[in-house]
Formats: C-alpha cells, structure tokens, sequence
C-alpha cells in the first residue's frame, strides 16, 4: 500500500469529522433514492387526498420528517465507534424482541392488513418493532458469529446454536403477528450472515433445506392465515380473485406496464392519481415509479439499488474486522432481499407480502431501520483497516 | 478473512446480482415487450365512454312530408353515481319519485339496474347502457312534474329531468305505416356482437325491422362520444376525448303519405265490410306500385299496430299482443310476409301458358259446369254451365271448368302420371316466367318468397312426408284418421311424389300449393300492365344528407321479361278490362270515370281457425290503371275476406278514388295526388315541417 493512502486513512481514523467515512457514491446514491421516493409518496398521494378535501402534502410533509429523523438516526450511526455499537448489541437486541412481544399484547399491537405488527404512539405516530428487529438480529448473530474464543477460523456448533437462538426468538414473535415478508427477508439475511461468517457448508445447506421445507410445511399446516394462502393462490393465478389480492397484484402490473418506456410523466399517472393500486406510497410504490417515470425511471431505481448494493459488498470485503464484515453482510442481504420482494411482487415474480421498498415507501420505521442500516454501511467503511 | 468466508460473500454476491438482473428483465418485459397491452388494459380501467346518441335521419314521402321523425321528449333521468353514494343507495329517492311520477317503485329500480347486475332470468327493463349516463326513467313526462323535480333538487338527489330526442311516427294523415316504417330500440348483445364492422355503442337505439333496420346505416349517423378518466371510486377526474355527433341522413320514399293513409283506410274498410258479411276477415293487405318502376306508393297491412309504442316504453301484454295468434299477429306484414294462394288472379298466367302452348286466344271455348278428371269432378267456381264463350269473355266472367280443360290436356300430353322427360309443362314455365317463387326484392327485412308448386316442389315435398303418409294410420292423430284423410292419405303414399290431373287442374286456376304474397302479386300485375318487365319493388327512393347533398339515390332493378308475346299480353290487358267493364268486378268499379284493368280472385282455405270454424275464402283484386295507359298497380287481399269482388276490388276503388282525384262518379281536377298522373321524380325539401298538400 501507498504511503499516501495510508496517510489519507489514518487522517480519516484520527480527525473524525461530522461528515467523515460518508463513501460519496453510497451516499450520493440513496440521497438520490430519497428524493425519487418523496416525489413519488408525494404523486401517489396528492390528488386522492386533494380530491377528497384533505391536505395533499399530508403525506409529503411526513415523508420528509422521517427522512430528516431518519438522516440523523444514520449520521449518527455513522460517528458512533461500532465497538461501541457492539457493546449495545444485547440492549438493541432485547429492546427488538420487547418490541415484538409488546405488538402481539391485544390493545397495544394494532392490526394492519391481517398483520398485527404495529405499535401505535400518542400523537398519531405507530411503530413497527419488526423493522427495527431487523437490525438487532443482524447484530447479535453477527457479534456471536464474529467473536472467537479458540483459534479455529470457522465458528463452533456452540457458535452456531447461540446464533440461531438469537435469530429465532424474533423471527418467532414476527410469525405470530404474522408478517411472512419479513420472516423471510430476516431469515434470508441469518443464512447469508451464516455462510459469510465462515460457517462449514453443510450448515448452510442444512439451513437453506430447513428454510424451503418450513415454508412448504407452513403453507400446508395451517400456520399461514387465509388471507396469506390467498396471496398465494392469486400469485400464481391472478385473475382468480378479481377484487382482493388478485386484484391488487394484476392493478399493480397493468400499471407498471402501461408506463411504457418513459412513462407518463411525475404526476400524470391515470392508473396512481385513480387510485387503482391500494397501499400506493408504501408496499406499491414502484408502481407509481413504473407508471410515471417508465422504464427509464424505475429501471434507474434498480440501477440504483444495484450500486448501493456494490458498494456495501465491497465495504464488507475491505474491512478487516470480522464483525463488520458481518454486519455489513447482513444489511446488504437484508436491503437485497428486501428490494427483491418489493419490487418482484410488484412485478408479479413474488407472491404478495407487506414490505416496503427500502429509501422510497412512505413509512417512518422502516425507513429509519434503512438509513440506521445504510449508517451502519458506513461506520463500517469509516473504520475500515 | 478465510477463503470460505471470501468464496462465500463471492456467491452470495452473485446471487443478489442475479435477482436484481431477474428485476431488471422483468421489468423490461413488462414495460417494454408488454407495454401496448398493458396500456390498453389500463384505458379500459380509468376511462368510460359517454355516449351521446345522434340524431337520427328522417323519413319522409315522395313530397317530404314526414313518416319518422324526432321529438323532443322531457326524460327523467336517474344518476346511478349519485344514488348510489345515498346511505340507503337511494331507495329513499327512488320511493319518492315514484309517488311523483305515478309510477312503480319496482319497475323504477328495475330500469336503474343495470342488465349485467341482474340474475338472469330478472333482466326484463333492465338498463342497457352505462353507469356513468343518466338513465332514462321515462321519456314524455309532463313539463310541471319535472319542474318540481329540478326546483327540489335537494329532494331528488341524482334526478334530473333533461330534454331528449325520441323516435316518434307523427300519423300525418292519419297514417300508421307500422310495417313499412319499422321502430328503433335498444341495442341488443347481438347487435353489440356484430362483424360488420360497424361499432356500435350500448347507449344507441337501432332499427328493429321495416325502413328503420333496412336504411339504419345511413338514418343512424354517428354518436359522439365522450371518454372521461375515473378513479377507483369512479369518480371523474378529466375529460380525455369530446367529439360531436354525425346526424343521420334522411331517407326519402317513394310512398306518398295521402295514398298510403288512404290504403290504410280501404284496407281496414275491407276488413269491416267482410266482417260484417260475416266472415272472419283476419287479415289483408294493399299494396299501389309504379308500373313504370316498382316504386312502391303505399304498402299497407292489416292487422297493425302503434309504431310509437316502443318508445312510450312496451308493457309485457303490448309485446305478446303482437305476436299473438288471437290477434292475428299485427307484428307480421301481411303484404310481403302472408303467402296465399293467389285464385283466380292467377289466370293471367295461365292465359299466358295456354297462349304459348299453342292455344288460340281469340277462338271460343266451351265453360261446362264441370270437368271430369279421371275419377273426380271438378265443378265450375259457379257450378253452372255458361256455354260456348271468348277467352277473353272466359277471363271477365272467370270460368274456371275452360281452365280445367286446358289444363287437363297439358297435363295428359305432357304424360300424366308418367311424364315425359321432355315435358313441355307450359303451366309451370310461364308461373317461373312470372317469378312467382322468386323474392320481389323489396328493401324491407323479411320478405317471403312464393311457393312454385311445380315437379319438382312436388317431389321434395313428397320425400319429406312420404313416411307419415304411408304410415298415417300410425302417425296421424285420432281426430285425423277420417275415411276422406286416409284415402287421401293413400294416395299421397302411392303417388305423392307426382303431379296428378287433380294438381294440374288447380294450378292453373291458382289453387293447391302454389302461394304468393300480395307484394308479388302487384309486381306480377304490373308487369303485365308495363308491357312485361318485372322491376323490383322498392320502397326506398334517395338517401339524403342534412345539408340538402344526395348520397344515394334507389333505382329499381329489372329483375326480368314476362315470358309473353307483346299479343298476348295486348289480350290479356283487354281482358282484365273486360273484368272490371263487365265481368267479375263490373259492380265494384260501376260508373268509376278512371278506366281499370283488374282480377278477382276467391281461394279456397283449407284447415280450421282457432275456435274451430272452417276458414273462410282468401279475397283478391289485382289491378292496374288507367286501362290506356297503365301507371299504378293496385293489390289488395283479405285472409278469409270472401269474394274477390265485393270485399277487394271495393277496397282497391276506394284507393283509386284517392290516387286519381274521384269523387262519385267523377274526376275533380286538382284532387288527383300528382296532377301529372305521375309520382314526383324530384327528390324534396326535407324538413320535419313540411306539411301535406291539400286539394284546392
């Protein structure tokens, strides 16, 4: 290595600035993000409300409170020493696993959309402990796995059982409200976390076997509720059920497609201002991307996450310490996953689950947990050795 | 980090770029290769067309008088957004507006559904159009009780009361013209299903029969449309397409109002007159035709009906009314639909016949009582003998038992029951020569073709029945087991499939199985009247554009040469003069001052009435004039009327009374329909207006 990069890093370690370790194309890229998903809350919601005599900017305003809240959450993320993060990991984590439990009591957990995941707070606001969950499963798996008391390069059984036992006490409480989208998006990012971390192949065969059976016994078992079967059903078959999910799924991708190559233009979407898609500024937001903006703006989005995504992969690549690699994996499974699910099931690839579309849906918890996440990518970054 | 853990983040890095890649291709597909389609899926979600229908052409007579026109009609009108969005999804609304309008809270809720919300079975009134057009509760409502509608619209959310076009047939003259006219109504699935690649919208009224379906193209116009985005919740958010509508263009007629009320009249004056001989008189018909061009002047048929019916909305009974049996199904037109047998009119083509088989048309004939025919008699009409007399005198008088001789000759010469293969069949060729079992042509849905009882009718006849006349004692019913219907049927079994003396015989006096439509029998009169040339009948004379612009003008087609020398048909127009101076219609056209040429004819029904009677005889006259210079043919036939002479050939003077301006026994100048003596040829003014011309 050069002396001069060596010099640029240990300035960076040692005059931690307000903005320093901030990796400009990651930034540059989700601010980008940010600012597509306010216009596009904003589309998706202005004429509904000013049709029905309500403040069309009610949901603007609020998106953009949540990204200003949320931007802090990251910065503060960022400057933070992670050892120090680490040293919080099992608060953030029991907080996660209070957080679930307390949705489930009736009266404190409402129900949205046949999942009881929402935690409603004094002045309107609601919170949605799962999101935040996400985040605190992915560090303590990370900081069990990343830890070792022997010289062995991969981790023991022991490792391995106390990790999978700090992932299944959330993801549990989460299948209980019941949010399958997430369950699989967090259980997408243990296994990935799992087989980073250096674990011997058969457990992540082992686990990947446990993941697909669980899901095929879940669906015939009578874990998932009807509503969720239904989802299925209409995934492969969506003009079975011509009013409910149905009817949602074939809404979203009538107007996906019908954008076009340039789309309508932001605003002008007959099939988002009609109101044609339910849950438009949260779960289906890259429909009005799609109808509005075209191939050329929600392909852009893709392209975006895609960059995001490299960059994170190559932060966790870079850094030395175990732990952040960890970590660093975990967000980028759970940001990928996670987009994957959205997008696909707008697209008609996945069957329908309520998950937002990280850096663009309207919703405060979820975007917190994503610039937390995002924050994260770039502690890791800053503190690279 | 260990290689596994490197090799590790490698795969789970492909993974996720795999999957972005599985996004990006599906979303190019979905945008990109499916985009027209999924474009077109979501038009069809956000936008509704409103239809605004045009309005639609007039008809009108040869001088431009009205037949059909449009009135402005007070509709009101239900708005199904607006009811809908009331608490009680305007039950409330729909209760009180019924008690305004004096109608049926049931039928009002009815007409506001639409047909697609209904089981089916529970269709009958439903809405055929949209949700998103104001729906016609009733078209005529009186002007003060929409007042009340509009001045409490606070009371009446979603009613509105709105002018709009009706289809009416205003009866100038007293005039019905039902059959001719036709009606508009309501689109139906097969109207909307239609490849003709006219696109039609659920919202138009269409032409249901007569004029109205034969010229709807042109009387149609076209709708305009406007196409409004909607939301989820339907309501509307823009207006994406406004265009305006085409009006239809006017159809001019070759009918002429005055004649065609006057047939009408003479028509149902015939029918009374018979009715009060007593017989049953059922139905009938009138048909005037221009000799010159098979222009048709008036076509009327008994029994009718209001043509303005259907818009003042049909009841159940009104619509079964006119296709019942008990009521003689006013909705069948009697003049090109009813096939009778044509009796004695039909002598002019056996006059024909003999004259080509080589007869003498000028030599005198003996009219017996009666011909014996191999085993059977058959009996003059008068069953009495009248001596030696002329063909011509034969023709007057109408001497039937000459007729059998002839016929009867012909038959024996073209090999009775065996016949020769080289028949000459001078019968049967000169009724094709008169094209009886052939179409008129007439621009008017529906029309019958007559029925040529000739070989080979026979032949296909006997193939089809020939299994329950040799089977009859199984096949027939108790009641039709007589000895007279089993010997009948004995001999259908034997030689059904020939013509026998008997069929010979009553063909050539127009009786048996040959029957034609009155429609043809005024083709075939004036055909004979014209010096031979069959034109096709047309009702239709131009199409006209509103601005005054003619589209298309309707010249009749020859559709063919009567199958006589100029000298015959010179005999046979003497002789059908000779009727009407001194033969069979000399006391129905006494001390008439317009000289006519015509034909009684009285045929024999078979079979029974619905009570049971024994149907009465068919009455004909078919007649052109003036006898010199033959301009109109006039038809008129009574089912079950009686004689030709006292019921028909009254009628058909009353409508040459009219036609040529005659009161009693005189001509009052200036009282003649077309001063000329002939129908305008210049096509008119048209407006809805424009008034009849009165005699001075």
């Amino acid at each position: 290595m050069s002396s001069i990069a060596e010099r640029q890093r240990f300035r960076r370690a040692s005059r931690p600035s307000l903005f320093a370790g901030f990796d400009p194309i990651l930034t540059g890229a989700v601010a980008l993000l940010l600012a597509m998903g306010t216009a596009l809350v904003y589309a998706a919601t202005r004429d509904w409300y000013a049709a029905n005599h309500l403040d069309p900017q009610y949901y603007l305003k609020r998106h953009i409170i949540n990204i200003a809240i949320g931007s802090l959450l990251a910065w503060g993320t960022t400057v933070i020493d992670y050892r120090l993060l680490r040293a919080y990991t099992p608060i953030a984590w029991g907080l996660g696993v209070i957080g679930l439990a307390a949705v489930l009591i009736p009266h404190v957990g409402s129900t949205v959309n046949g999942a009881q995941a929402w935690i409603a707070l004094p002045g309107g606001f609601q919170i949605q402990p799962a999101e935040l969950a996400k985040i605190s499963i992915i560090l303590g798996i990370s900081m069990i796995l990343s830890e070792r008391g022997h010289d062995s390069d991969e981790p023991t059984t022991r490792d391995m059982l106390q990790a999978l036992a700090v992932a299944a006490v959330p993801i549990l409480l989460i299948l209980a409200q019941p949010d399958m989208g997430t369950v699989f998006i967090i259980s997408a990012s243990v296994v990935t976390i799992i087989a980073v971390s250096g674990s011997p192949t058969r457990w992540v065969v082992a686990l990947l076997i446990i993941a697909v059976v669980g899901g095929f016994a879940a669906s015939k078992s009578g874990v998932l509720n009807e509503y969720q079967i239904k989802r299925l059903q209409s995934f492969v078959d969506p003009n079975a059920d011509t009013q409910g999910t149905g009817y949602q799924l074939r809404q979203a991708r009538i107007t996906v497609g019908s954008g076009g190559l340039i789309g309508t233009g932001l605003f002008n979407g007959p099939q988002t201002n009609g109101r044609f898609v339910p849950e438009q500024q949260t779960d289906f937001i890259f429909t009005v991307a799609g109808e509005e903006l075209g191939f050329l703006g929600s392909g852009l989005i893709i392209l975006l996450y895609i960059i995001i995504l490299m960059r994170a992969f190559s932060i966790a690549r870079r850094t030395n310490d175990p732990f952040g690699r960890l970590v660093g994996t975990g967000v980028i499974a759970w940001f990928a996953f996670q987009i994957f699910e959205n997008i696909g099931m707008t697209l008609g690839l996945m069957p329908m689950t309520g998950v937002p579309l990280p850096f663009l849906s309207y919703g405060g918890s979820s975007m917190f947990a994503n610039l937390i996440g995002f924050g994260l990518l770039q502690n890791i970054h800053a503190r690279q050795r | 980090m260990n290689q596994r853990s490197r090799l590790s983040l490698l795969v789970v890095q492909i993974l996720i770029i795999s999957l972005m890649a599985a996004l990006f291709g599906r979303l190019f597909y979905l945008q990109i290769g499916a985009g027209p389609k999924y474009r077109d899926a979501a038009l069809s979600i956000q936008s509704r067309d409103v239809i605004n229908p045009a309005t639609r052409g007039l008809i009108v007579d040869s001088s431009g008088v009205p037949l059909a026109l449009n009135k402005v009609g007070l509709a009101i009108t239900i708005d199904r957004i607006t009811i809908d969005k009331q608490p009680d999804k305007g039950v409330s609304v729909m209760k009180s507006l019924a008690l305004l309008l004096g109608l049926n809270y049931g039928d009002i809720f009815q007409k506001t559904r639409l047909c697609g919300e209904l089981p089916k079975g529970k269709k009958a009134g439903c809405w055929t159009g949209s949700r998103y057009q104001p729906i016609p509760i009733t078209k005529e409502a009186d002007p003060n009780i929409a007042l009340q509608i509009v001045e409490n619209s606070d009371r009446y959310p979603g009613v509105d009361a709105t002018p709009i076009a009706i289809r009416n047939y205003p009866a100038i003259a007293g005039v019905n013209g039902a059959h001719v006219l036709g009606y508009v109504g309501p689109m139906t699935e097969e109207n909307l299903a239609n490849t003709s690649g006219v696109k039609y919208f659920r919202s138009e009224a269409i032409g249901k029969t007569g004029l109205e379906i034969q010229y709807d193209k042109y009387l149609r116009g076209a709708p305009g449309i406007r196409t409004v985005i909607v939301d989820r919740k339907e309501s509307i958010t823009r207006i994406s397409q406004n265009t305006k509508s085409t009006p239809g263009d006017h159809l001019v007629t070759n009918l002429d109002i005055r004649l065609q009320a006057s047939a009408e009249n003479a028509l149902a004056d015939a029918v009374r007159r018979a009715r009060a001989s007593g017989y049953k008189a059922d139905s009938g018909a009138a048909v005037v035709m221009d000799v010159r061009s098979g222009r048709i002047i008036a076509i009327a048929s008994y029994p009718t009906y209001d043509p303005n019916a259907w818009e003042k909305g049909l009841t159940v009974k009104q619509a079964s009314d006119l296709f019942s049996e008990k009521n003689g199904v006013p909705a069948l037109s009697r003049a090109l639909q009813g096939l009778f047998a044509p009796a004695s009119t039909f002598k002019s083509v056996s006059t024909v016949a003999a004259a080509n088989a080589g007869y003498d048309l000028n030599a005198t004939y003996d009219c017996p009582a009666q011909v014996q025919v191999g085993t059977r008699a058959f009996q003059n009409f008068e069953s009495k003998a009248q001596g030696r007399m002329s063909l011509k005198k034969a023709i007057a008088v109408s001497c039937d038992t000459i007729w059998y001789r002839i016929a009867f000759d012909e038959w024996l010469r073209d090999g009775g029951l065996r016949p020769k293969a080289n028949a000459n069949d001078y019968f049967y060729n000169a009724a094709r020569g008169f094209q009886i079992n052939v179409k008129t042509g007439i621009d008017l849905p529906s029309e019958s073709a007559g029925r040529l009882a000739d070989r080979q009718w026979r032949k296909d006849w006997y193939d089809a029945n020939k299994d329950f006349y040799c089977n009859y004692k199984d096949r027939a019913t108790k009641a039709q087991q007589t000895p007279f219907l089993l010997e009948l049927a004995r001999e259908n079994c034997i030689d059904g499939d020939k013509i026998r003396a008997g069929d010979a015989v009553n063909f050539s006096i127009g009786q048996g199985d040959t029957v034609i439509t009155p429609l043809k029998l005024a083709q075939m009169y004036a055909a004979i009247a014209n010096g031979g040339t069959i034109w096709q009948a047309l009702v239709g004379k131009a199409i006209v554009k509103t601005d005054g612009t003619v589209i298309k003008t309707m010249t009749p087609e020859k559709l063919g040469t009567l199958p006589a020398t100029p000298a015959t048909l010179k005999f046979l127009q003497g002789a059908l003069r000779e009727v009407v101076i001194s033969g069979t219609a000399a006391g129905s056209f006494s001390g008439f001052p317009v000289s006519v040429s015509g034909k009684t004819g009285t045929a024999e029904v078979f079979g029974k009435n619905l009570n049971g009677s024994k149907k009465d005889n068919t009455s004909w006259f078919a007649s052109f004039a003036p006898s010199e210079k033959p301009r109109y043919a006039v038809v008129m036939m009574v089912s079950q009327g009686g004689f030709g002479a006292s019921t028909s050939a009254v009628g058909v003077r009353k409508i040459y009374e009219t036609l040529f301006g005659v009161k009693g026994s005189k001509v009052i100048p200036g009282l003649a329909l077309f001063p000329d003596g002939k129908p305008p040829t210049k096509l008119p003014k048209i407006s809805p207006a424009t008034k009849v011309k009165k005699a001075p």
